[in-house]
């Protein structure tokens, strides 16, 4: 009889979601907050954006020619790579800076360890952090939205580092909406928010690690911040609101590759994030430390998995109910 | 509230096809095959040849070992052959064919089971192992072993979960059988001399926890669990969790925490054996997918080939591109309609394209969705690499053989990898590993 009918293993369905999928979704959650960037720190910063998706998908493609491997741009992993890079740049960065950064982030974090997946470190971060240090001033060179655009614009400090030294901070409801300087995508906490319900309700995201990073970062923070002038409240609320936390909870300390995959491992490295973050900006040099707190548990994800392996069902064995 | 167990998933179940059809009768065919082993246990051998007369509820084929259950002729007529031939698992193996004469006409020894009450524990387990019961729900593990257990038994389970998508046999069993199902739960109840039952039920399927809390409404020793629809709620192990609280430690079967869990069809067919003395030559069979013209319920004499049953069921809309036995989550898929339904066929399933088109794997992207699914709370993409690797070791420290083959991992999956494919290709392995390393000792 001729063979007519596929045969195959079970299970015989899939769910409909896929990689691309899933990535589509991450750039729409992060869109809102690039969108608002674009907006108030002007042309420069779409430039800039597109400058980084587009030499980061030009790497992926070159890189995977170069290795003679088929070529991964259709999994869009680098497109959110290249976003999320450009939302972590001030609008006033060279554009050269952000080819390399881009290249940085593809190539050396990301492809030579494997590619998707594989990467230990999350690209985009691994890539801003490596040019935080090589070109320091460059990337704290930040434009207040408030002061002007174009060549009006005027250079100042972000909300944290006016906080850290002393000087009046933005008001809240600003820090809340995004008019405050900072890089292009981290200022909006409104935008990300929405972006990150919309990725919670597609269930792209879990909230354990936002939620155990933020809650770990608030507690420490309402308690023992050197708080200025301001009181505990007002001051742990700025400080969520600023210096790209909410970015970095939602979008980038939720990335796949470079976190936990148990239940009780993420919550772990939430709050190994949030405390983190909090001890950078009160006794570290910088006055941020999202970034370095994200990379810094990104690498302590697999031993972190290792030692929250979930007890099987069959081990958790006898009669209690 | 519906209870239910941490872990698993709400699949799309697309039970809409036929779980508002009743079951139908069909029109009987020509030529009925009969599989001589369709259980799991001691082979059987035929004990008629071919030439001779069968009846309805004639026993076939036998064997003088306890640990099997007889096959029986589900029509009259003359066994035509005794040839190899394809079963549901794709293999050929030894089937009776019998050419079905019409007549219907009843074997003498088929009569009611006078006096339940006065029959011992042992006289009750030979007549369930003279009806041929086995798990109907898809085990195929001889009814009358499971039901004689080594320690006592406190929760009684009948599952009417049926969580797999797109089956709803057991659903209709429960709806236009319900007396005789609360009459069949009666009769395990007194073999196992237990007091409570649970019937455990999705709460899709309202209708059926509506008639069957009806039906038991004047007494207390049933009760009827409303279950979350999810899969593998219909799992065993799930479904004591659920129900009781208990896990089933790795390598421990359900009585040693107390419970047993009985498919609703085989109790179905423990009611027939006794009060009709019926052995299992029926069943309800689930002809569904979007390939078939007419999807429905259908009661089907055992035996017919399943090409037959896509007929009464209308044909196809357009050539199939998947033919499945069981669920699509765990079924089989089948390469040749000259299968014919045997005791576990629980439903046909003809998909036009696909879903079931398997796309190119792609790296893991340890999204960790198989992890958070897992109804058995292991980590299968960490399993999967061990799997690939042919590491034992791994695989053992990662509990590979609690894994209960639901399938959730491959069909969560936005990589598309198959990971239980492998994982289940691999455990074998792991089992003779463990058992050399044991008779070392």
């Amino acid at each position: 009889m001729e063979n007519k009918f596929t045969v195959s293993a079970a299970p015989h369905i899939h769910t409909k979601e896929t990689v691309p999928g899933i990535m589509c979704d991450v750039i729409i959650a992060l869109a809102p907050a690039a969108i608002f960037g674009c907006v108030v720190f002007g042309y420069k910063a779409a430039v800039l954006l597109l400058v980084c998706i587009a030499s980061c998908v030009l790497a992926e493609f070159l890189f995977c020619k170069a290795v003679r491997k088929k070529s991964t741009i259709g999994d869009l992993s680098a497109v959110v790579t290249g976003l999320l890079l450009g939302m972590n740049l001030p609008s006033t960065c060279p554009v050269w800076m952000a080819v390399v950064g881009s290249v940085f982030a593809i190539i050396i974090v990301k492809q030579i360890f494997g590619g998707l997946g594989k990467n230990f470190m999350n690209p985009a971060l691994g890539a801003r952090c490596f040019m935080l240090i090589a070109w320091t001033s460059a990337m704290t060179t930040f434009n207040n939205p408030l002061a002007g655009f174009g060549p009006d614009a005027v250079s100042s400090a972000t909300p944290l580092a006016a906080m850290k030294a002393g000087e009046a901070a933005p008001s809240l409801f600003n820090a809340f909406i995004g008019l405050i300087p900072g890089t292009i995508g981290e200022t909006s906490a409104a935008c990300l928010l929405l972006g990150a319900i919309y990725l919670l309700i597609r269930r792209v995201i879990s909230i354990k690690i936002p939620a155990a990073y933020i809650i770990t970062f608030a507690v420490f923070t309402y308690f023992f911040a050197n708080k200025g002038g301001m009181s505990a409240w007002e001051y742990t609320l700025m400080q969520l609101c600023t210096g790209g936390l909410m970015l970095g909870a939602f979008f980038m300390a939720t990335d796949y590759t470079t976190t936990p995959t148990t239940s009780a491992g993420m919550i772990i490295f939430g709050i190994g994030c949030g405390a983190l973050t909090f001890l950078i900006r009160r006794f570290g040099g910088y006055p941020e430390g999202v970034s370095f707190s994200i990379i810094l548990m990104n690498i302590a994800a697999p031993l972190i998995e290792k030692a929250t392996i979930p007890k099987s069902f069959g081990q958790r064995g006898g009669k209690s109910k | 509230m519906a209870l239910t167990f941490k872990g698993g998933l709400h699949v799309p179940d697309y039970k809409y096809y036929t779980n508002k059809s009743p079951v139908q009768d069909i029109e009987p065919a020509g030529l009925y095959y009969f599989p001589v082993n369709q259980h799991k246990g001691a082979p059987l051998s035929p004990i008629v040849k071919p030439g001779d007369y069968v009846k309805v509820g004639q026993k076939l084929a036998d064997t003088e070992e306890y640990m099997a259950a007889p096959v029986h002729s589900s029509v009259s007529g003359t066994v035509k052959s005794i040839e190899p031939h394809i079963n549901n698992f794709g293999l050929k193996t030894e089937t009776i064919i019998v050419e079905n004469d019409g007549k219907d006409e009843v074997y003498e020894g088929v009569h009611p089971i006078e006096n339940i009450d006065a029959l011992s524990k042992r006289e009750l387990l030979w007549v369930i192992r003279d009806a041929g019961l086995i798990g109907l729900g898809g085990a195929g593990f001889p009814t009358h072993v499971k039901l004689n257990p080594s320690s006592p038994i406190k929760y009684l389970i009948i599952n009417g979960a049926e969580c797999e998508p797109y089956i709803t046999s057991d659903h209709r069993r429960m709806l236009e059988n319900t007396p005789e199902l609360i009459e069949g739960i009666r009769i395990v109840m007194k073999v196992l001399d237990v007091k409570d039952a649970y019937v455990g039920v999705e709460t899709n399927k309202k209708d059926a926890i509506i008639k069957l809390r009806e039906a038991v409404r004047y007494s207390d020793d049933i009760k009827i669990v409303p279950l979350k629809p999810k899969y593998p709620q219909g799992a065993e192990k799930q479904l004591i969790k659920a129900i009781t609280g208990r896990n089933v430690p790795t390598g421990k079967i359900p009585a040693d925490v107390g419970a047993m869990v009985v498919n609703v069809d085989t109790v179905y067919n423990i009611y027939r054996a006794f009060k009709k003395g019926m052995p299992v030559i029926e069943r309800i069979i689930t002809v569904s997918g979007d390939a078939v013209k007419s999807p429905g319920n259908f009661r089907v004499r055992l035996g017919v080939p399943i090409s037959y049953l896509f007929e009464q069921a209308g044909g196809f809309v357009e050539e199939p591109h998947k033919i499945i036995i069981g669920g699509p989550m765990m079924g089989f898929a089948q390469y040749s309609l000259d299968v014919p339904a045997s005791k576990t066929t629980s439903s046909l399933i003809a998909l036009l394209h696909p879903e079931s088109v398997y796309d190119e794997e792609m790296p893991c992207i340890r999204c960790g969705k198989c992890v958070v699914n897992c109804p058995m709370r292991l980590m299968p993409n960490k399993l999967n690499g061990a799997a690939l690797n042919r590491d034992i070791d791994a695989a053992k420290k990662l509990n590979i053989l609690d894994c209960i083959e639901c399938g959730l991992c491959s069909y969560t999956c936005p990589s598309k990898r198959s990971m239980l494919q492998n994982i289940s290709s691999f455990k074998p392995e792991v089992i003779t590993a463990i058992r050399r390393e044991n008779n070392g000792k």
